[in-house]
């Protein structure tokens, strides 16, 4: 279980493909001798996994209430194997991630499952469709010579050229229009907003004349378009930049908004995005990027789509429903998991698409159940979660409810700066907790 | 004998009398028929005029002054033209008698441009324009017909009367748009598809004088520019946007040199022969590779902003009558080929009554169509999806979206 540490460098010595290894020997040397991972901040494995310089806002707080030697997930020899290769990666510009992390000479599980980030997965997903589709193209800020601004496209440029990859002026209207009235002509694109902060500027291209065109020519002209980017809260960018978009897109016919959580919906989603041939609205989370879930074999092939409308049951349960989407399906497992010590079941739903809302999914688990609770990042006033509850109280599920539904959701404020601020300006694993127990009454 | 030719011109004469009375219009086709037979020969199969020039921004060289028009043409330009004026005068009548409801956006003084421009390109090619639309869904195919039922929201109408008047769409015609300015983004990106694909195709986007302003337009400016795209951006310079002038709209009122760094002409836009002129310019200036082009179309609308303004509270009555009988474009045209022998009064004459008739048939046609089925209320949300269930008003009723 234990990789030797001539094992553990000789994968990085393969891993860097021959440019200078021996200038890699000092660092991970002193790595062979650190103290094992799980007693290093999460926060700063998390900066190395994301490459980002920004300190992740990861609550830590929940660490440390979690037994880590029970989280089976990262267990010292993956941790040890996981920031090696992410460090190799960091060391290693423009290389493909993925590929470094695919040599499974030292992973334990399942034979032809990967870890991959969501951004690689991302990647490979706009990396297999513009292969598949002629009329596929990706335009946006920074998407081209940059890399994307957050690393989503790396590759790309390199690969497809000027024609498929367009670098754009800072113009969200203009550009959102350009690609809008590209649909309607025939192709198919993916215009990315760098955050859907932005997309602000460009909503009305994106509900007047992308999600009502169909509807209003009478199915004359189709608009076969996606709309991607991050989404919700992400470290320290105050309030400008940190909205969530789920309720506002989500409102509206004629889109479809989908919320992937992790590599393997973001993956499965895209893809079905952009062979969707109306508009489809694709919230990423910036915080998940960098995050490593393992995808099975299945979800490696080209063609492995996950249909929009269906959410995925992550966890199953029998006292309490917790419905969800994005990030914060992370965190419902989290609670779930301590919530499981205290004999406490929760079944956590993974929305997986806002619009339109797997109804059926949520229905047959409360009926289970009898307890809903919805967490989310946005704000609560006409947010996902009072959509959930109202569907919950209109159809037949209601009868079976043995307590009011609970909103877990971001507070209702404009996001503050300061970290402290943020922290609790947003749910943590301790509030879905305490929801969940007060929903149960227990 | 006298007797005899006494009963026999009697005898013409009540015939004569009973054939006008009872077939009139067969006397006249008749008779047009004996005059055209006798003057076909006569007529000019085409003439050269002289035409404005152009004011030009950023070009080296300006469209041609000296144009020709061939009897064809002139005919052809004339009954469409004559169309969409009747057309829109038809659905003035019915919108005061509340048989249109809503939005209604008149096009008759403007004719010109859109005949103009598509005499100019093919209809392979591509065209936007706002919510000022009724005569470009003409040009671009769409029958009157269609677009009568569309206005009386029937389900006979180009959209199924789920659009209505701004909101109109047929091949290679994307609407109809009702947000000012949003338009001009959408022609650049087809426009980029054109490049995309290769296919020498361009697109024309249409906006007016109020949408001149709108910073959407400016950062289209910017990447049609940059990207060269095969965009011709016109500006359809009414002289009011809604009801404020363009003094007091706009810092600058040269719209053709508003693109800066795009080259621009301004053009006489009640002049049919001008307008294509410029047009064919601007076109091959675009299939060429040089990139965008903007054009601005000096025009005028007898009617007002839409048929909820009566148009005379920011412009004289004067102002408009003096356009009618200086500039207006039927008459223009009209008296060009009376002019040069191209057309007769009665040949002319004979295409408004067929005209009025078209209109006639179309207006019955609009007013009598069945309203669409509630079955289609919640249809054409998704294209290509399966069948999806769709809230009602009440959490009881649920509606059947189909594709």
């Amino acid at each position: 279980m234990y990789c030797s540490s001539w094992q553990f460098w000789s994968s990085l010595h393969k891993g860097s493909s021959g440019r200078c290894p021996w200038l890699l020997f000092p660092f991970f040397t002193l790595w062979l001798f650190a103290p094992p991972p799980s007693q290093l901040s999460r926060c700063d494995w998390l900066c190395v996994m994301t490459r980002s310089d920004r300190v992740v806002n990861c609550s830590c707080d929940w660490l440390k209430s979690l037994d880590l030697s029970r989280v089976t997930a990262f267990s010292p020899a993956e941790d040890r194997f996981n920031m090696a290769a992410s460090l190799r990666c960091f060391l290693r510009t423009g290389k493909n991630a993925v590929s470094a992390l695919q040599r499974r000479e030292f992973h334990r599980s399942l034979p032809a499952a990967v870890q991959v980030t969501v951004r690689d997965a991302l990647n490979q997903a706009m990396d297999e469709e513009l292969e598949r589709d002629e009329r596929v193209f990706l335009l946006g800020e920074e998407v081209a010579q940059y890399d994307g601004a957050y690393k989503v496209s790396r590759g790309l440029w390199k690969k497809y050229g000027d024609k498929r990859i367009i670098d754009t002026p800072i113009t969200e209207m203009g550009f959102t229009g350009i690609a809008v009235g590209a649909a309607m002509a025939g192709l198919r694109p993916i215009c990315e907003f760098m955050t859907f902060n932005f997309s602000m500027q460009a909503i009305d291209q994106v509900i007047n004349s992308a999600a009502k065109t169909y509807y209003m020519s009478a199915g004359l002209q189709s608009v076969p378009i996606v709309f991607r980017g991050p989404n919700g809260a992400s470290a320290g960018v105050a309030a400008q930049h940190s909205q969530c978009f789920a309720a506002w897109y989500g409102h509206c016919p004629g889109l479809k908004v989908v919320s992937p959580w992790n590599a393997e919906d973001a993956k499965g989603l895209l893809k079905s995005a952009i062979r969707d041939d109306n508009p489809v609205v694709f919230l990423e989370n910036e915080l998940m990027y960098g995050v490593p879930f393992e995808m099975s074999e299945e979800s490696q092939s080209k063609d492995f789509t996950i249909p929009i409308g269906k959410a995925k049951v992550e966890r199953q349960g029998t006292h309490v429903t917790m419905v969800t989407h994005s990030r914060y399906v992370s965190h419902c497992l989290d609670a779930a998991a301590v919530l499981a010590k205290e004999g406490i079941e929760c079944e956590v739903i993974n929305l997986r698409t806002i619009r339109p809302l797997d109804v059926d999914c949520i229905e047959t688990s409360v009926m289970k159940t009898n307890h809903l609770v919805t967490v989310e990042g946005g704000w609560p006033q006409f947010g996902v979660g009072a959509e959930i509850c109202a569907r919950v109280m209109e159809g037949p599920a209601f009868n079976y409810l043995d307590a009011p539904a609970t909103r877990v959701t971001g507070v209702d404020i404009p996001m503050p700066y300061a970290k402290i601020l943020e922290d609790n300006s947003l749910p943590q694993i301790k509030d879905i907790i305490f929801s969940v127990k007060k929903t149960l009454n227990v | 004998l006298e007797k005899h030719l006494i009963s026999n011109l009697s005898r013409f004469v009540s015939l004569s009398i009973h054939l006008v009375i009872n077939f009139p219009s067969l006397s006249l086709q008749g008779a047009a028929l004996v005059m055209s037979a006798r003057s076909y020969s006569d007529f000019t199969t085409q003439a050269s005029f002289e035409i404005k020039k152009c004011d030009i921004h950023k070009l080296d060289e300006a469209p041609a002054t000296e144009v020709v028009m061939t009897r064809d043409e002139g005919l052809q330009y004339y009954r469409t033209m004559q169309t969409m004026r009747r057309m829109e005068l038809k659905a003035d009548q019915l919108y005061k008698q509340k048989i249109i409801r809503g939005f209604c956006h008149l096009y008759d003084g403007q004719e010109a441009c859109a005949v103009g421009i598509e005499a100019a390109i093919n209809l392979t090619d591509h065209l936007i324009t706002a919510y000022r639309a009724h005569g470009y869904t003409l040009t671009r195919g769409g029958t009157v017909r269609e677009i009568m039922a569309e206005l009386t929201g029937r389900r006979g109408g180009i959209a199924k009367g789920k659009g209505g008047s701004m909101h109109m769409y047929s091949k290679n015609f994307y609407g109809g748009n009702g947000i000012v300015g949003a338009q001009v983004p959408l022609g650049a990106g087809v426009a980029l598809a054109c490049k995309y694909f290769g296919n020498n195709e361009l697109c024309v986007s249409l906006y007016g004088d109020g949408a001149a302003n709108q910073g959407q337009i400016f950062e289209t400016y910017n990447m049609a520019a940059l990207w060269k795209l095969p965009a011709i951006f016109i500006c359809e310079n009414n002289r009011y946007g809604m009801g404020t002038s363009v003094e007091r709209a706009a810092a600058s009122t040269d719209y053709y040199k508003r693109g800066d760094f795009i080259p621009g002409l301004r053009v006489d836009g009640m002049d049919i022969l001008c307008v294509r002129e410029a047009t064919r310019f601007a076109a091959e200036h675009c299939r060429s590779g040089k990139g965008p082009i903007l054009m601005e179309l000096q025009t005028y609308r007898y009617h007002g902003h839409s048929m909820s303004d009566p148009g005379v509270s920011y412009r004289t009555r004067e102002e408009i009558q003096e356009v009618r009988g200086k500039s207006d474009p039927i008459s223009l045209l009209k008296d060009r080929m009376l002019s040069n022998n191209m057309a007769s009064v009665e040949e002319l004459k004979e295409i408004d009554v067929s005209v009025r008739k078209e209109i006639e048939d179309a207006a019955q046609f609009a007013t009598t169509d069945p309203e669409p089925p509630l079955e289609d209320l919640c249809n054409h949300i998704f294209y290509n999806d399966p069948p999806l269930e769709v809230r009602g008003t009440n959490p009881w009723t649920k509606l059947k979206s189909v594709s």
